[in-house]
């Protein structure tokens, strides 16, 4: 290729890309989501389809999908900030990225817990996060509580994933907040005391390896073992394994939410609000916790079949935003405590 | 007079290397600015806990992937350029294959394939009737196997410089060895290595960077590195400054690396004369040692893409009529398009800098340069926000002046288009693609510069008429290595794309990081299969010369 031509492909590739990205739409809604496009563009598409309003979509780690709307400031084209765990909702409030947003349908249909009391966000599907075992190797009658997974007879049986995950954090932040700093540190060194293995791979790793008789215990969400439940190549391995509901007498299990608020700079704050709400109306409710195995935030929506098997529990009242104000004490304690 | 004779030193050359390149620097500035304001707290907590872990398995893995990829690589490229055997012909590109393959996507391959619930150990489990804890099995999922799976696609860095090197080593040096009564092995380590050495260390020290800043296998086997480290001192413990302190803390390693590098060479200049047509026959081998020599380097091919490739085809077997969709062709050419202007870009800047670099041999110049080519060893997504950063910066202050000005809103500019995401490609891989060029570039005597300048070329002249014609295969390599490496991206991408602007890599990434790899397989694949393009071009290339 000779320089010149190789200047002038440069130079048209490089024009066509700015027009391309230029373009707009006259009724639209931007959305930052931190939940896979593949989670939620079915929802997006039904949404446009009903209402004609246009969906653009990012999709990425909720940090820096944070960091992006901070950076755009004023200027930000985000309307509604998606994120799959309470942590990152609470950092873009603090962060003053979120706008308070009155809605009765909202209010009425989310429970008080599950979302944030003056409007910030808002709650859109449940996810629990209890003790999974394997059926022939423990006596669940042993483990009333997350307490007891400290007892020296789970010695070399835990398996659980680092503690770099938010879900970890969130879990650790949650004892922080009942039982507070030096009992959580006790946990913690206990559980880790018992691990079967250093913490390697993500929750559908510990299942599998649960399965496969690494350890007999393991912490994970339940839309993992519900989501290998329905894949053929990992049926084998979940039908071994069991939920146990812990803390049933106490707290409760320890839940979070995938949840969204709308953005301080929204440019289309009405469409960012019917989509929230869109959201929350009963059919996209079963559609969306369905997906993906999650638990519905509204009390009127049936779980997925699935989800039956496991069992209805008692979840963990505690208001959602302590989890968030408590995750960078939970990893330094965690740090302390060898949880890698 | 002082604005004349300051415009005499900002000569042109100057200034087309000062402007990009201090663009360029400005991430990497903002994370060495950082220290200015320490976080004294939150460095306690990490010196008392994790901090030497991070260190040493930084280190480690750095030092692991540098020597493996060192090994096959220059060995490799040897034996390819110096013997017959069957099959050579093909071997000869086909051992560039592995670049295709993201470091992430092996290493999800390999646990798959060989962790304890997968078909190599249940396998194992049902013919020998063992149990969990009866039998030794090594852990894939250690900083060794984080060595030995990024050691496996990071080695073609070197394979493709040594080669390249080798292959243009005159036959007469060969002559004068044997004339002087070195045999072939001695001809080896003591002329033809020493004389490969700068391409072998620069193919070695973009693997090392390279392990510096991955962050994908490492997070998922789970081995605490500096990588690591940045995301959990920024995301968990949420200080955004400290993390920026560990990226420079890094960032000074990989400085040393690169200090070191040059100070290995610091009094020997190579060259050579650009003569294809005095090229060294190559020998021929006895019939054990043919296949011999055929199976060592079939070795890193099967492990570094045959099998990964394999078992990445199966899964797609089982997966494509669920992921081929109308929208996967869009994704297909978005990461093939992207890939393409990044690489013209970053080696149209490689160029002007390593022959501004060539032209003026000052700190002006060099300081510039080097501090834009740092952008290699810090994690994508760093590299991302500070891109991000100053970008919104300039926005905000143009919008906020131009609505003063004339009462209009401009919006966002630059942030969110693909110019912050090609901007952001250049910063992070510059060094690639500068590294290969100026490997090119100190190969060509300066007593051809100066031949052409006598004869009446300006520099600019020289330049496009004697250098580019002559460093054509460096180019290429450059181009190459730089498109395959923007395709294989992913925080970057993740983070500054447009709206509905996807990748494979996205795609890819997005599945595999729900652990729903048989999903992401096709994508991977894809990614795999638009990679391999440009090696074949290069490959043709290669044997047209």
């Amino acid at each position: 290729m000779s320089i010149r031509s190789m200047v002038v492909l440069w130079c048209s590739l490089i024009i066509v890309a700015w027009v391309q990205s230029a373009e707009s739409w006259a009724t639209e809604v931007n959305v930052y989501s931190a939940r896979q496009e593949e989670l939620i563009k079915p929802v997006l598409d039904r949404f446009s389809e009903q209402t004609g309003i246009r969906v653009n979509l990012i999709t990425g780690n909720a940090d820096e999908l944070i960091t992006r709307i901070a950076s755009e400031g004023r200027n930000s084209p985000a309307d509604l900030l998606i994120t799959t765990d309470v942590g990152r909702l609470y950092r873009a409030k603090q962060q003053q990225l979120l706008q308070p947003l009155q809605s009765d349908f909202l209010n009425a249909q989310i429970p008080t817990h599950l979302r944030d009391e003056a409007g910030y966000w808002f709650g859109l599907t449940v996810r629990a996060r209890p003790i999974l075992y394997a059926v022939d190797r423990v006596d669940p009658t042993k483990l009333a509580s997350l307490q007891d997974l400290t007892a020296a007879e789970w010695r070399g049986r835990i398996c659980v994933r680092s503690s770099s995950h938010i879900y970890n954090q969130s879990l650790v932040a949650s004892r922080l907040a009942h039982d507070g700093t030096e009992a959580t540190e006790q946990w913690v060194r206990g559980v880790v005391a018992n691990f079967a293995r250093p913490p390697r791979g993500g929750d559908r790793d510990q299942i599998r390896a649960l399965a496969a008789g690494v350890c007999d215990i393991a912490i994970a969400n339940t839309y993992y073992l519900a989501g290998m439940m329905n894949d053929p190549r990992d049926q084998a391995a979940a039908s071994q394994i069991k939920v146990l509901w812990p803390d049933q007498d106490s707290a409760g299990a320890h839940i979070n939410i995938s949840g969204a608020g709308l953005s301080a700079h929204a440019p289309n704050p009405q469409a960012g609000r019917q989509l929230l709400e869109f959201m929350l109306q009963a059919e996209a409710q079963q559609w969306y916790a369905e997906a993906n195995h999650e638990y519905p935030v509204r009390t009127d929506v049936a779980y997925s079949e699935t989800l039956q098997q496991f069992g209805s529990f008692k979840a963990d009242t505690l208001p959602l935003e302590r989890l968030g104000e408590l995750n960078a004490d939970a990893l330094r304690l965690m740090d302390r405590a060898r949880w890698r | 007079m002082t604005e004349r004779s300051r415009r005499f030193r900002l000569d042109p050359w100057r200034w087309l290397v000062l402007v990009p390149a201090m663009l360029l620097a400005v991430p990497v500035l903002m994370i060495l600015l950082s220290v200015l304001d320490p976080q004294w707290d939150v460095w306690a907590h990490l010196r008392q806990t994790v901090l030497w872990s991070y260190i040493s398995n930084s280190l480690l893995l750095a030092f692991g992937v540098g020597l493996g990829a060192l090994f096959i690589g220059t060995g490799c490229a040897w034996l390819v350029s110096q013997y017959h055997f069957p099959g050579r012909k093909y071997l000869e590109w086909m051992l560039l294959l592995p670049l295709a393959i993201p470091a992430y996507i092996i290493a999800y391959t390999y646990t798959g394939l060989l962790d304890f619930a997968g078909p190599v150990q249940s396998q194992l489990r049902i013919w020998f009737d063992w149990r969990y804890g009866d039998y030794w099995f090594p852990e894939i999922r250690s900083l060794g196997g984080a060595i030995i799976m990024l050691a496996l696609v990071l080695y073609p860095y070197v394979y493709m410089l040594a080669r390249t090197a080798f292959r243009e080593q005159a036959s007469s040096l060969q002559e004068a060895s044997r004339t002087l009564g070195l045999t072939p092995r001695q001809h080896f380590w003591r002329v033809a290595l020493p004389l490969a050495r700068p391409a072998i260390l620069t193919g070695t020290a973009l693997a090392m960077m390279e392990a510096f800043a991955d962050y994908g296998t490492v997070q998922y086997f789970g081995v605490d590195t500096f990588t690591t480290g940045i995301f959990r001192t920024w995301f968990g413990l949420n200080n955004s400054l400290a993390a920026a302190q560990l990226a420079a803390l890094l960032t000074s390693f990989v400085l040393f690396l690169l200090v070191l590098e040059q100070w290995s060479r610091r009094k020997i200049r190579y060259y050579h004369q650009g003569q294809k047509d005095t090229q060294q026959p190559r020998r021929t081998l006895t019939a054990g040692r043919k296949w011999l020599v055929f199976v060592l380097c079939c070795l890193p091919l099967l492990f570094g893409f045959v099998v990964p490739a394999v078992q990445l085809s199966l899964w797609a077997l089982a997966t494509w009529q669920v992921t081929l969709d109308e929208r996967f062709m869009q994704l297909v050419w978005n990461s093939f398009s992207l890939a393409a202007m990044a690489a013209l870009i970053s080696v149209t800047l490689a160029l002007v800098f390593a022959y501004a670099r060539r032209l003026k041999r000052d700190w002006l110049v060099l300081i510039p340069v080097r501090l834009a080519a740092m952008g290699y060893a810090i994690p994508g997504t760093v590299i991302a926000i500070g891109v991000m950063l100053p970008l919104a910066f300039v926005d905000q202050r143009i919008d906020l002046l131009a609505e003063q000005w004339f009462g209009v809103r401009t919006g966002l500019l630059f942030s969110g288009t693909l110019f912050a995401l090609l901007l952001a490609y250049s910063v992070r891989f510059l060094a690639v693609s500068l590294h290969s060029v100026e490997a090119g570039l100190h190969r060509i005597r300066p007593n051809m510069d100066q031949a052409a300048r006598s004869l009446g070329c300006s520099p600019r002249q020289v330049l496009w008429r004697v250098h580019v014609p002559l460093l054509r295969g460096s180019v290429l390599t450059a181009l190459l290595l730089v498109f395959v490496d923007v395709l294989k991206e992913l925080p970057a991408t993740l983070i500054l794309r447009p709206f509905n602007f996807n990748t494979l890599a996205v795609r890819t990434y997005e599945l595999a990081s729900d652990e729903r790899l048989a999903d992401a397989s096709l994508s991977a694949l894809a990614i795999v299969l638009v990679g391999l393009l440009p090696v074949i071009i290069l490959a043709r290339s290669m044997d047209r010369h």
